[in-house]
């Protein structure tokens, strides 16, 4: 008795350590393109391609000897020893000493493995304000014409922010009523058209949006808020997460209220509504990050620089910046920060959206 | 409780449907309607437009509808599904169309080791353990992240050019390979380039938190049953987890195969990381109906595509409904 009870907790010590290990390694490897992505975002372009990589930007530290810049480095096996690299030459690298004070000045020659370069972190953040004033993204005449001239990424933030809450809004307006007369209501058809509903869920997206395309363009609608906004704003999804969870509001609360002669709205505004804030919670969230992220149909229906959102901006700046990798990472930075904020906060919402609308279908 | 709505017709039933109808309709209406506009009509329309060569050319008038939208019946099925001879060899009318199919096959091959890695992560991630919070939320940033943005941070990692070595191929010289791929660049290694980023990218999202919730739905007490009878660990993990989380199993595989034929997350890849290439080993079907569409203008030959995309996806679903639910295990 005594011996399991001493044993137990060791091996329940060695199973959870081994617990986050595993867990660890699997976060460490979700977390290194992300964390090299803003590595390479502060890196000057001449030091943003190394080998081996350099996970903390740093660059050479140098100083000015008779008029040229030449490279420090520290002696290997002569600890406080300094110099300064003046040249090379077949017999190794001719250097002047710098440190310490006393020998400052002295030249001499030493071989190249004795000589170990200093380098000196060195942050880039002026990468970032150089992504977001990109001469390649300059854009005129946006935002309906109220702005007449502007940086790219101001421009992308506004458009997606815009497109982004009246499709959330959309989606969660119309859903939630929707939802409220599938759920509450009884009329001829009721289950026949939410099977309908759910029907189209399983339709590949591009069946759906090749027509609306086509109609689009010979309305000579491309190119037009109402293009990005409108065809995203009825969610059959939505609906059908919506009516499983106002399914699961117990009529009884409702009952009183209809003895009392309440209209079907005021019980969908009064009583449905508050009581469903998780639920609207989680479309919102859903709406929002599946709205800011999207990528396939704003890169149909605009190729106007002053109409593009943040995914489609940013490919578009990766197309005037090919090489540019310090650019390009933090332009990536800067569309991507947003987004983890909302994700962050809305995180309980999302994760139990997830499981909603997956155990219940 | 449901009123028989269809008994007999009475006038006063009927003006009671009629009644409800009128209620509902002020809920029903804004969804509906954009429902009909934006996917029913559409779907019934891809239908339509498959049967037609259609160039997107500007209609104002009936004349010019007539003369850009030809009704040619089943010709752009034939071109896109039908064979020839060609010097008594059969051959596709349509290669590329095999092949692309063939790629977009080739990259679903991710998926069951995107689910196996879901699920093992889930069972850890359902140990008692402190932070698993914070562990869950990382692992499902890829999720939430913009794929543009990840797919130019992987065209980084996997960068490989003269006197170039990006961050993949520097590692793996570190441990001493000499020659490692040019991933994105040889025809070989992109496809298996886009399955690695795709996994990092899935492995940890919805499929790992449906595993979690299914995995904390499953009762204390019969784990405990098991281990009185003496159960070990993996005997516990077969015949309880397993069997168990098998609803889960069914609907992840399910919505991933809906998912990986039309794979646009890859598409977001092959569209910024390669083009399609190198010699379209990367173009999915997905990217080779948007060409057709968008940069060709061929909108007839395009949906009739895209209606092939549907009813692989419809078969697969209906095999996967007719067959997999079998597996399953209802507790």
């Amino acid at each position: 008795m005594n011996a399991r009870r001493k044993t137990r907790p060791l091996r329940v010590t060695i199973l959870s350590a081994l617990g986050y290990l595993a867990l660890s390694a699997v976060g460490i490897t979700m977390l290194l393109p992300f964390a090299w992505m803003i590595s390479t975002s502060l890196k000057s372009p001449s030091y943003a391609i190394e080998f081996p990589p350099r996970w903390i930007p740093a660059e050479p530290v140098t100083v000015d000897v008779n008029g040229r810049t030449c490279r420090v480095a520290d002696v290997v096996g002569q600890t406080g020893v300094q110099v300064a690299i003046v040249s090379y030459s077949p017999e190794g690298a001719r250097v002047q000493v710098i440190a310490p004070p006393a020998r400052a000045g002295e030249q001499t020659t030493l071989p190249e493995d004795r000589l170990r370069p200093v380098r000196r972190v060195q942050l880039h953040w002026e990468n970032y304000l150089e992504a977001w004033r990109a001469e390649g993204v300059k854009v005129t005449g946006a935002f309906f014409g109220l702005v007449r001239q502007a940086d790219g990424f101001l421009v992308f933030y506004m458009n997606s922010i815009f497109v982004s809450l009246c499709v959330t809004l959309g989606v969660v307006f119309t859903s939630s009523l929707a939802a409220f007369a599938f759920a509450r209501l009884q009329f001829p058809g009721r289950d026949s058209i939410f099977v309908g509903y759910l029907a189209t869920l399983m339709v590949p997206a591009i069946v759906i949006m090749l027509p609306v395309y086509a109609l689009l363009s010979q309305l000579r609608m491309t190119n037009t808020y109402t293009a990005l906004i409108f065809p995203m704003m009825f969610s059959a999804y939505g609906t059908f997460l919506l009516r499983q969870f106002f399914m699961s509001i117990p009529r009884e609360l409702e009952d009183a209220a209809v003895i009392d002669g309440a209209s079907p709205f005021a019980i969908y505004r009064y009583i449905i509504i508050p009581l469903s804030k998780p639920a609207l919670a989680t479309l919102t969230t859903f709406a929002f990050l599946h709205s800011w992220n999207d990528f396939l149909w704003p890169l149909m229906v605009v190729d106007r620089l002053a109409l593009k959102t943040l995914p489609i901006g940013l490919a578009h700046f990766q197309d005037s910046y090919t090489t540019e990798y310090h650019l390009l990472m933090a332009a990536s930075v800067i569309v991507m920060v947003p987004v983890l904020i909302v994700f962050l906060i809305g995180q309980r919402y999302f994760v139990r959206g997830i499981v909603l609308s997956g155990m219940k279908g | 409780m449901p009123e028989p709505l269809s008994s007999i017709p009475t006038p006063a039933t009927r003006s009671r449907a009629t009644r409800a109808l009128l209620q509902a309709l002020p809920f029903l209406l804004p969804n509906l309607l954009g429902f009909l506009i934006f996917t029913f009509l559409p779907i019934l329309a891809c239908f339509g437009l498959s049967l037609s060569s259609y160039d997107l050319a500007p209609i104002a008038n009936l004349r010019e509808l007539s003369e850009h939208v030809r009704f040619v019946g089943l010709d752009n099925f034939g071109r896109l599904l039908g064979w020839h001879r060609d010097s008594g060899h059969l051959v596709a009318n349509d290669t590329e169309f095999w092949r692309y199919l063939g790629n977009t096959l080739f990259l679903m091959l991710g998926i069951p080791l995107s689910i196996a890695g879901s699920l093992l992560l889930a069972l850890l991630l359902n140990q008692r353990l402190r932070g698993i919070t914070l562990f869950r939320t990382i692992y499902f940033l890829p999720t939430v992240s913009s794929a543009v943005a990840i797919v130019i941070v992987w065209k980084w990692i996997f960068h490989q050019q003269p006197n170039e070595i990006g961050l993949l191929n520097g590692a793996l010289m570190s441990i001493g390979l000499r020659h490692p791929p040019d991933w994105l660049g040889s025809m070989t290694w992109a496809k298996p380039a886009f399955i690695i980023m795709a996994l990092w990218t899935a492995i940890g999202g919805y499929n790992c938190v449906l595993y979690l919730a299914g995995l904390q739905g499953i009762p204390e007490e019969l784990y405990e049953a098991a281990a009185l009878d003496g159960a070990g660990s993996w005997t516990r993990l077969r015949h309880i987890t397993w069997p168990l989380l098998s609803p889960t199993t069914f609907f992840v595989v399910t919505m991933s195969i809906i998912a990986g034929l039309q794979g646009s997350f890859l598409f977001t890849a092959a569209f910024l990381m390669t083009g399609g290439g190198p010699a379209g080993s990367t173009t999915t079907l997905m990217l080779y109906i948007y060409n057709y569409a968008i940069s060709w203008h061929q909108l007839g030959y395009a949906t009739a595509m895209a209606c092939v995309l549907f009813v692989l996806v419809f078969g697969f679903t209906l095999i996967n409904w007719r067959y997999g639910q079998r597996l399953v295990h209802y507790g």
